[in-house]
């Protein structure tokens, strides 16, 4: 079952199409890659997603019924722009940010303190804003995200400004949200991060989506039948061979062939990465639509 | 608590807490209090150095008449003019010198000094001149008892104007101090759009620029975001007002019954002159009471009410403009092109107020004060000089219509604003951002 929908979602900007006919689907409880070069329209799709904008033309489902304005209770938002009250004290500023999510003072104070020790940016909570690093306004910044345990979270490039150990904690902590159920829809220009970590992508380029589907799919998908196969040269030395299968060669025909050839050690197919379909699929369709 | 609720909660105390909110607010009831006190109190005190002026009086007639006075001390000259012009010493600070008879040549007559002369100085000696001149020409005409004709025919008139209640009851009243009023409260109906106008603009830039704006809106609408900006401060305004009336009356009691009953009575003398209206000058030696009489012919009920009615338009209507313009703009360079025509309407309306002062009745006091740019300005000019009830029904339902109307224009223009960033808009822009879904 799929958890948010959107279909034909147009979007238009003084003399600029932002979105042309987006449809996508996000099923519940995945995570969901939402992907694209800069300026191709993420943002505006996510912002429409979250009714901070109406589409022109076009539909959007929310768990099963028509989006209306009570679902923004029900979606956490993690923007790539990020910004708080810096002179504020952070505690302050997440009770405040967490009561506006429709919680209550002494429920979001009770959320609050768990997540802060949990980060353990507890002693921080008198401070203000301004006195924090970065990494850490990034941590507050998250968990403001999540407080409300809403059913779908949007996270816009949400490792930017992390370093290493506290990235792979993050991702930790999105992969546990994933567990418990939360649908999650990730927009980042990190392939790897996307092959880790998301079920479903989907692809836009300029203004509409090009690709999309099950990542272990859309990665078969464009495969090219290449082969890395290592083998052991009459000398003794290993060499890396990267061939290509021919029509309809079945692998252990070709394997027979090649093993009346070679000492065969490994056989790997090569499947493309998620960088490599992104760039090809990109610069292709930017070819073909000059 | 509702969301709007919430954000006028957190822009009100955010606000109201700030140390530099507690020094202005009761900081200057103070300085205005000192502003008013400190020049009487300072004018009741007389210098103690006494200057020496020698009278250099060729034909002796007139150097018997100055008498010294607590400041100037007058000698006779013992050198000619030209012999104390080459004294190093500053001894004598100044040097009176007649030629001949002034009646014959006025300009007989001159005062040197090394340094500038005081006014003071200037018209001690016009006045006994003058009066001695006087004398001397009444003399020529030789008639008898002329000298007392004249001092019988000064008649020192001065019309009473009374108000008539609506009881029958009368009272004295006055243009003048019903100017200084108005005035006061158009200054102050002014300065807090101005003020607090500003301070919406700079809080929606704050969040803009922050970007804490996309996060907030993903929660709240908005125009909710945006009202409750608006509205939080103008609680903090209103709170400021209210605190600055309750000090400024304590202060004025306390300092009038400091310096005693007359002071009230030198207070409006030198409001009257600061007014530029000429007054006579025998009311100054009026009993004070006179002046509280006069003073309660003033409705200060109605008018603090219409006040706080003007405030409130005047400031949303002005406000919802400020936060359009700090929505579409992202940094403080720009903001310049926006605010300039909205500072010139608030101006005009200032200049519109004080030149209705002297016609309160008048063309412009009326259209100016029905116009909703300027009716929370120049209406409080007119409002000691009891306007129709109909004009004040019609200028108010004007003014909170067209906040209204504006309002939800500036929200249009706001709610997209606040997502652009990067080049400044142009005007036709922004009309097109009116009309997106």
């Amino acid at each position: 079952m799929n958890f948010l929908e959107t279909e034909d979602v147009v979007k238009q900007y003084s003399g600029h199409l932002a979105l042309n006919k987006v449809s996508i689907q996000v099923p519940k409880g995945k995570i969901f890659g939402l992907l694209g070069p800069n300026g191709a329209g993420k943002t505006t799709l996510i912002r429409i997603i979250n009714r901070i904008t109406a589409p022109d033309s076009g539909f959007v489902r929310f768990n099963g019924h028509a989006s209306c304005p009570e679902d923004i209770y029900h979606i956490g938002y993690l923007p790539e722009e990020r910004g708080l009250y810096k002179k504020m004290k952070v505690g302050e500023q997440a009770i405040y940010l967490a009561q506006l999510k429709g919680l209550s003072y002494a429920e979001a104070r009770k959320r609050l303190t768990h997540w802060f020790e949990k980060f353990d940016i507890m002693p921080w909570w008198n401070r203000k804003l301004e006195e924090l690093s970065k990494g850490m306004q990034q941590k507050v910044q998250f968990i403001i995200t999540v407080i409300h345990q809403p059913e779908l979270l949007i996270f816009d490039e949400p490792f930017s400004g992390f370093d290493p150990v506290n990235a792979d904690r993050l991702k930790q902590e999105i992969l546990e949200l994933k567990q418990a159920g939360h649908t999650i829809i990730f927009s980042t220009h990190n392939m790897s991060s996307v092959e880790e970590i998301c079920d479903e992508i989907a692809l836009i380029n300029r203004s509409q989506v090009v690709l999309s589907g099950n990542v272990n799919e859309v990665r078969q998908r464009f495969k090219t039948n290449a082969y890395i196969i290592k083998v052991r040269k009459e000398d003794g030395s290993i060499e890396e061979l990267q061939l290509r299968k021919e029509g309809s060669v079945s692998n252990s025909e070709w394997l027979t062939e090649l093993a009346s050839r070679y000492e065969i050690i490994s056989f790997t197919e090569e499947i493309p990465s998620m960088n490599d379909i992104f760039i090809n699929t990109v610069s292709g369709t930017n070819t073909s639509q000059p | 608590m509702s969301k709007i609720g919430l954000i006028i909660k957190r822009e009100y105390l955010r606000r109201v807490s700030k140390k530099s909110f507690l020094l202005l607010t009761f900081l200057t009831p103070f300085l205005f209090a000192a502003m008013i006190f400190v020049p009487l109190w300072l004018s009741s005190i007389k210098g103690d150095e006494t200057y020496k002026i020698a009278v250099i009086d060729s034909t002796g007639k007139y150097a018997p008449l100055f008498e010294d006075t607590e400041n100037y001390h007058f000698i006779q000259a013992d050198q000619s003019l030209d012999a104390y012009k080459k004294l190093p010493s500053d001894e004598i600070f100044a040097f009176l010198s007649i030629t001949g008879d002034l009646l014959d040549n006025p300009e007989a007559a001159t005062l040197y000094s090394k340094k500038q002369i005081p006014g003071e100085l200037s018209r001690l000696v016009n006045q006994t001149l003058g009066k001695r001149l006087e004398d001397d020409k009444l003399a020529t005409f030789n008639i008898p008892g002329l000298k007392e004709i004249i001092q019988e025919s000064k008649i020192d008139f001065k019309i009473q104007t009374i108000k008539w209640g609506d009881d029958g009851s009368e009272n004295q009243s006055s243009a003048m101090i019903a100017s200084i009023i108005g005035g006061v409260f158009t200054m102050a109906i002014y300065f807090f759009i101005m003020i607090y106008g500003a301070m919406v603009m700079q809080g929606v830039m704050e969040e803009k620029t922050n970007r804490i704006v996309e996060i907030m809106i993903s929660s709240v609408k908005p125009f909710d975001l945006m009202m409750g900006k608006i509205i939080g401060i103008g609680f903090v305004g209103l709170t400021q007002v209210f605190l600055w009336g309750i000090i400024t009356g304590v202060l004025i009691t306390g300092g009038t019954f400091f310096l005693g009953g007359n002071a009230e009575a030198e207070l409006i003398q030198s409001g009257a002159m600061m007014n530029g209206t000429a007054m006579n000058m025998a009311a100054a030696q009026s009993p004070a009471t006179e002046w509280v009489q006069i003073l309660n012919t003033i409705n200060f009920g109605e008018i603090g009410l219409l006040f706080i009615l003007y405030f409130i338009g005047g400031y949303l209507l002005y406000s919802s403009v400020f936060a359009a313009i700090g929505s579409v703009v992202d940094n403080h360079e720009d903001t310049q092109q926006f605010m300039i025509p909205v500072t010139l309407l608030l101006v005009f309306g200032l200049y519109a107020g004080i030149y209705s002062m002297e016609n309160p009745d008048g063309p412009l006091a009326f259209w100016c004060s029905m116009i909703p740019f300027t009716s929370p300005i120049v209406m409080m000019v007119r409002m000691p000089f009891d306007v129709p009830l109909w004009e004040k029904i019609l200028s108010i339902a004007l003014l909170y219509l067209s906040s209204i109307g504006l309002t939800w224009i500036s929200g249009r223009i706001y709610r997209v604003g606040i997502l652009m960033y990067g080049k400044k808009p142009s005007m036709k822009e922004i009309a097109k951002w009116f009309r997106y879904k």
